[in-house]
């Protein structure tokens, strides 16, 4: 029985959720790697890992989560892999976001990212899953595979960070974001 | 063009209300927001070109 050929209503419903994280897995990767063109790279093999392995994602559980998880370890394996330690700096350059004129505050952007990849990188991790991201504590630390205790601590210890960096000075902003 | 740059040069530029980033003890520091900007900011883009053989393989691969 050819059952295969006919797309299944299930790999549809997956498919479509599938293509409505995208969007967020290149937000969480952009903000990982601090590169632009890496982190849509990263996407998209995540995405084709995450499709293949469809089998396994229960219906009605979390997408978001479970492909945040299948990034992040696709990520780090290739860090690994390259051996290849994000360049800060020429990361920064490349991917600095534009904002226009009229942006409300006076936290720069630029800013706040050259002040997130200056984070150790679990805690980056951290704060980008449940400071933007908005996971919770759990999901958080179900996707990095870690005890939700340390994720908090984590979590906490970059917020002091991101604080203390952004309250200094532009310039020794740049030289303490490390 | 006079767009900001993102160098806060003396501290206080033209235009901005006050540094929201050393008021933390009102909640949610500036910072804060910041994060959730950038991440957003990401999050609205379309999807760049280079997604379209992602998008591809996804249509073509139930009969693969």
């Amino acid at each position: 029985m050819p059952e295969r050929i006919k797309p299944s209503a299930a790999d549809e419903a997956f498919r479509k959720e599938l293509l409505s994280v995208l969007p967020h897995l290149r937000a969480f990767a952009r903000g990982l790697s601090g590169r632009a063109d890496f982190a849509d790279d990263l996407v998209q093999e995540a995405a084709i890992k995450a499709w293949t392995a469809r089998e396994r994602y229960e219906p009605g559980t979390n997408m978001r989560a479970w492909t945040f998880a299948i990034l992040r370890n696709h990520y780090l394996s290739e860090l690994r892999r390259n051996k290849r330690q994000t360049d800060i700096d020429d990361g920064v350059a490349e991917r600095m976001l534009v904002m226009d004129a009229d942006q409300e505050g006076p936290l720069h952007l630029d800013d706040m990212e050259t002040a997130l990849q200056g984070l150790a990188p679990e805690r980056r991790e951290a704060v980008l899953l449940v400071g933007a991201s908005g996971f919770s504590y759990e999901e958080a630390a179900d996707i990095a595979g870690c005890p939700i205790g340390t994720m908090k601590s984590r979590v906490a210890r970059a917020r002091a960070d991101l604080a203390k960096t952004l309250n200094q000075e532009p310039d020794a902003l740049k030289a303490g974001a490390r | 063009m006079n767009q900001p740059n993102g160098r806060k040069h003396s501290g206080n530029v033209k235009g901005f209300p006050p540094d929201v980033r050393k008021s933390q003890e009102d909640g949610e520091p500036g910072w804060a927001s910041g994060l959730r900007k950038l991440y957003n900011s990401v999050v609205d883009e379309p999807l760049p070109d280079s997604f379209q053989d992602l998008l591809k393989k996804l249509d073509d691969s139930d009969d693969a």
